[in-house]
């Protein structure tokens, strides 16, 4: 049989059972490698369910720096017999089994082109733990080891991650540590070790950290100063608001008198909690929720009253398999098309589109800002991979002297100073021929700057009118103003300084990784270089319609069934459809470059 | 023109003119909001003005000019007052609803501004029906009731009070939009306490459920209303001169030193009592009268504000300074993630 080999360029996949404290088993596990200086990514590919059904941990490691999901699993570690059979058959050729031969395996189960690693886990456990509890916790602390010896980890630093991991209680580091030993010395009692995949120390990751996006977005909120949130809790976005919970009743706590500058209510309902964020941020305060599709969906209504009334919002879209209820625990990119014309009538929204943890973080205070300068909902859309695995990715850095951009808010005092010189308040006047106007906080000013915010129709004075020619008005200044968004939201990011091809490739969010990994193997296997753009913000920029004019053809990567982001190019861009050749992916597991690669070069084969 | 202790006449707190049909209870109700904030020299500019959608809701238009208004969509009124206030607790929060607005599609929201005991007093113009989509019937219409157009409604209907009371509301009122008397102090009263007050105010729809039959029409109204007992506002610090027989009167201070004085109580009536409240407005349903008056408050009553620990300064006038932990411990967070 043929042995899979190689240094620092695996795929480990572990079968867990849902709830029963494998996560922090596995998550050592990664982090083993990303102290050992190598690159790695992790996805949790977990059940919608609290406890008892197949939950699966994928650690690659890429000596490359791929932090995109690869496929074929080199080594799979099963601690779970229900999923027995999957397992086995989702090993590469040549590949690992790991699994606990406390009882013999049934001679369906083998296959005769991978390799089986029996470590009897219950049966060490049995012999060493009395209480059950102890037994399941440190039954994943043996296979922890057993992998450390296989692939040649250095002990060391597991150990260290167990010293930090229980630093909080460190009577527990002594017998982690030593159940970790027990399946380390089986594996060296019994195998011959490391495996001829493995790992080996590298100096590749530099002051990275690995973090997953909604913790970054919920620091990113703390940072931008986001006092009030209202939420609605929805897999997979609840992560994202007990991060901002957790690190603002921290950071912004008065030890003497126990309050607390942050007020986060849990809401009823969605339509609750973007009412909240409209309420604060109409009163002045930066405000946000976050949710996933179906809260979107709920959210229509009151979207489109913050964007006619032009109420400055941030929400956050973390985004998972749709339609309906979906699959919730699986990642797409499926709300683009309803997050970007939310709402009846002639709507559109700002969307931000990050694509790393640390651009997460960015983003969100860049989000809270062009809200209050556009006066107007901005929406960043990231994913379930994106927000809840952990990635690789640049540390999070924050400009102390970084001012808030609280936007055209007239004071007492400008209030004054306009009826100086003659002039009257009108909450909807474009004063600056940029399309977006001053607006006044309540309790300004005791006579000047009030107004009636409302969803009717209404005048440059905030006044109720039926007329439907100023009706029409106030819609072309809001297109006015988008137009400005189109200048003042984040630049594409392109990967060439200038043209090289006929053929550009259009990405954006988690589909990045993967996207810029096949522009590598396309080049390197195929001999193709294609021109990449990475969207980063919807309005497009003016680079964008540049972009695609300067290709023949352009293909656009997405994870949705109906290429949304290819429809938002052609709707707002009036791109010739032909020309924008669909990459798609939708199963609900992060798109892989290898998918991206068959499909670029199958489309290029024909022409 | 009188002015009031601060210096406004009445005028400053008046509105645009009114669209509403003449006669519309709705247009008392906003008389009597304009008279209360007159009278308690509030100003102008510290009140939030809030509403849903319904012919009730546009009112927020037709007083208090100078405040800010915010006109939010049907039935969602409260979870934009939770906000509102969430950024600014200084201010006072007054919401307007209709009961299609609050007893139907906004019946959610309704019912956890008063579970948070969101410090506002929420006014709902309670006629029966839909103004403003032309007369259907609301689900506080009474079982029995006839409509204009003659059908009679078939469903039990909604007591807004009774079901605050059972929520646990801080403040439950009810009024009727043509007794001023009544109305201007329950009004003043409600916007004194901390927490989320309720006034149930009947106010006839005069073209779509006026008619015989209905029982939200003046004439109904008028003839099964009981008050529970006749109310006084005192401000704060000022002394209640008045003497009455004793045994005859209950003083509620309110948190901000105002006094709720509520006189001819024939029934030994106190409205500190949430069960008895309870109680009496189920015997009242039982003999078809329309009770009216403060219901119950607790005086002590704490405000979302209060539960979650929110800072004391308006979280809206806070600064980078106050809020943003900085460089140095972002790179002590980053630390956490090696
Ligand atoms: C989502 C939505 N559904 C329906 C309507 C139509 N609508 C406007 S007002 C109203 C009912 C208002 O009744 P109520 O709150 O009792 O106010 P009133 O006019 O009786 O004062 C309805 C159904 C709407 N504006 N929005
Ligand atoms: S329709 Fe009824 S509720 Fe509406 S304004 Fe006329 S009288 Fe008032
Ligand atoms: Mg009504």
């Amino acid at each position: 049989m043929r042995n899979l080999t190689g240094i620092n360029d695996l795929v480990v996949r572990f079968a867990n059972v849902n709830g029963t404290g494998s996560a922090s088993a596995n998550n050592m596990f990664a982090m083993s490698i990303f102290r050992m200086g190598i690159p790695m990514t992790a996805k949790n590919i977990f059940p919608s369910n609290i406890q008892g059904l197949p939950t699966w941990y994928e650690v690659r490691v890429s000596e490359k720096g791929y932090l995109g999901r690869r496929e074929g699993v080199d080594v799979l570690v099963c601690v779970n017999p229900q999923s027995m059979k999957q397992d086995i058959a989702s090993v590469k050729s040549g590949g690992y089994f790991v699994y606990d031969n406390t009882k013999n395996l049934h001679k369906d189960f083998i296959r005769d082109d991978i390799n089986y690693i029996g470590i009897p886990m219950i049966g060490i456990c049995m012999r060493l733990y009395q209480d059950p509890r102890q037994r399941q916790l440190f039954k994943n602390m043996i296979y922890v080891g057993a992998l450390a010896a296989l692939l040649d980890i250095e002990l060391e630093v597991v150990k260290g991650i167990i010293a930090d991991e229980f630093a909080k209680k460190p009577k527990l580091i002594e017998p982690n540590v030593q159940a970790m030993m027990e399946g380390v010395k089986y594996v060296q009692d019994n195998y011959s070790y490391p495996l001829h995949v493995r790992v080996e120390r590298r100096d590749l990751v530099g002051d990275s950290i690995v973090i997953d996006g909604n913790t970054a977005c919920g620091l990113g909120a703390v940072y931008a100063g986001a006092t009030v949130a209202g939420w609605y809790p929805i897999t997979p976005s609840t992560s994202l608001v007990e991060a901002f919970a957790k690190y603002a009743n921290k950071y912004r706590l008065d030890p003497e008198t126990g309050l607390k500058k942050v007020a986060i209510v849990q809401a009823e309902d969605e339509l609750a909690a973007f009412g909240m964020v409209l309420g604060a941020s109409w009163n002045g305060a930066r405000a946000f929720t976050a949710t996933s599709g179906p809260g979107v969906s709920l959210m229509n209504e009151f979207l489109g009253l913050a964007y006619f009334a032009e109420i400055p919002a941030v929400l956050v879209d973390v985004q998972r398999g749709g339609p309906s209820t979906g699959m919730p625990t699986r990642t797409q990119q499926s709300d683009l098309l309803l997050a970007a014309y939310a709402s009846h009538g002639d709507t559109k929204h700002v969307l931000l589109l990050p694509s790393t943890p640390t651009e997460c973080f960015n983003l969100m205070a860049d989000a809270f800002d062009l809200a209050e300068r556009l006066q107007t909902p901005v929406i960043v859309m990231t994913d379930l991979d994106l927000g809840m695995n952990d990635h690789l990715t640049a540390p999070l850095k924050w400009d102390d002297s970084r001012r808030y951009d609280r936007g055209k808010v007239y004071t007492a005092q400008d209030l004054d100073d306009l009826t100086a010189v003659g002039k009257q308040f009108g909450r909807y006047l474009d004063v600056d021929g940029d399309g977006i106007p001053y607006r006044t906080i309540p309790a300004t000013h005791p006579t000047k700057g009030s107004f009636f915010t409302r969803g009717t129709s209404h005048d440059e004075y905030a006044r109720y009118t039926e007329d439907g020619v100023k009706n029409a008005e106030v819609l072309n200044r809001l297109l006015k103003k988008w137009d400005t968004a189109k200048e003042i939201t984040p630049k594409p990011e392109f990967y060439q300084t200038e043209n090289k091809s006929n053929v550009g490739v259009i990405f954006f969010g988690t589909t990045t990784y993967a996207a810029l990994e096949a522009m590598d193997l396309l080049r390197e296997e195929e001999g193709i270089t294609l021109d990449a753009m990475r969207a980063t913000a919807f309005p497009f920029h003016s680079s964008v319609e540049e972009f695609i004019a300067a290709h023949d053809q352009v293909f656009v990567i997405e994870q949705n069934r109906d290429a949304q982001f290819r429809t938002l190019l052609i709707n707002e861009l009036e791109v010739n459809p032909k020309k924008l050749i669909k990459i798609l992916n939708y199963d609900g597991m992060p798109i892989t470059a290898e998918a991206i690669r068959r499909q670029i070069a199958g489309v290029l084969a024909t022409v | 023109m009188p002015k009031n202790t601060i210096g406004y006449a009445k005028a400053d707190y008046e509105g645009v003119i009114s669209t509403l049909c003449a006669g519309c209870g709705h247009d008392s109700i906003s008389g009597a909001i304009v008279q209360a904030c007159y009278e308690m020299a509030i100003e102008p500019h510290r009140v939030a003005k809030l509403s849903g959608i319904g012919c009730s809701s546009k009112t927020p238009n037709y007083f208090l000019n100078n405040s800010h208004g915010f006109n939010s969509v049907h039935g969602r009124m409260p979870s934009v007052a939770t906000g509102a206030n969430m950024a600014n607790r200084d201010l006072i929060y007054l919401g307007v609803s209709g009961d299609g607005d609050t007893a139907s599609i906004g019946m959610g929201q309704f019912v956890h501004a008063i579970r948070r005991n969101l410090n506002m007093l929420y006014i709902v113009m309670n006629n029966g029906c839909y103004g403003l989509t032309k007369g259907q019937d609301s689900a506080t219409a009474d079982q029995g009731s006839v409509s204009k157009s003659g059908s009679v409604n078939p469903f039990e209907g909604i007591d807004l009070p009774g079901m605050a009371l059972e929520l646990g509301a801080t403040f439950v009122a009810r009024s009727f939009s043509g007794d001023k008397t009544q109305l201007v102090p329950l009004i003043k009263a409600a916007l004194s306490h901390k927490g989320f007050a309720l006034i149930d105010v009947m106010s006839p729809c005069v073209t779509f459920n006026n008619n015989a039959g209905s029982t939200k029409s003046y004439d109904y109204v008028r003839d099964h209303i009981e008050a529970l007992a006749e109310i006084g506002f005192v401000p704060e610090k000022e002394e209640i001169t008045v003497s009455y027989e004793t045994g005859t009167t209950v003083d509620v201070e309110l948190h901000d030193g105002s006094v709720v004085h509520l006189q001819k109580l024939a029934d030994g009536w106190d409205p500190r009592d949430r069960q008895a409240a309870m109680r009496r407005l189920q015997a009242a349903k039982t003999e078809g009268e329309i009770l009216t008056g403060l219901l119950y408050i607790d005086p002590n009553s704490k405000d979302l504000h209060e539960v979650i620990k929110s800072d004391s300064r308006p979280l809206n006038s806070l600064k980078e300074e106050d809020l943003c932990p900085g460089s140095a411990i972002l790179d002590l967070i980053n630390e956490d993630f090696r």
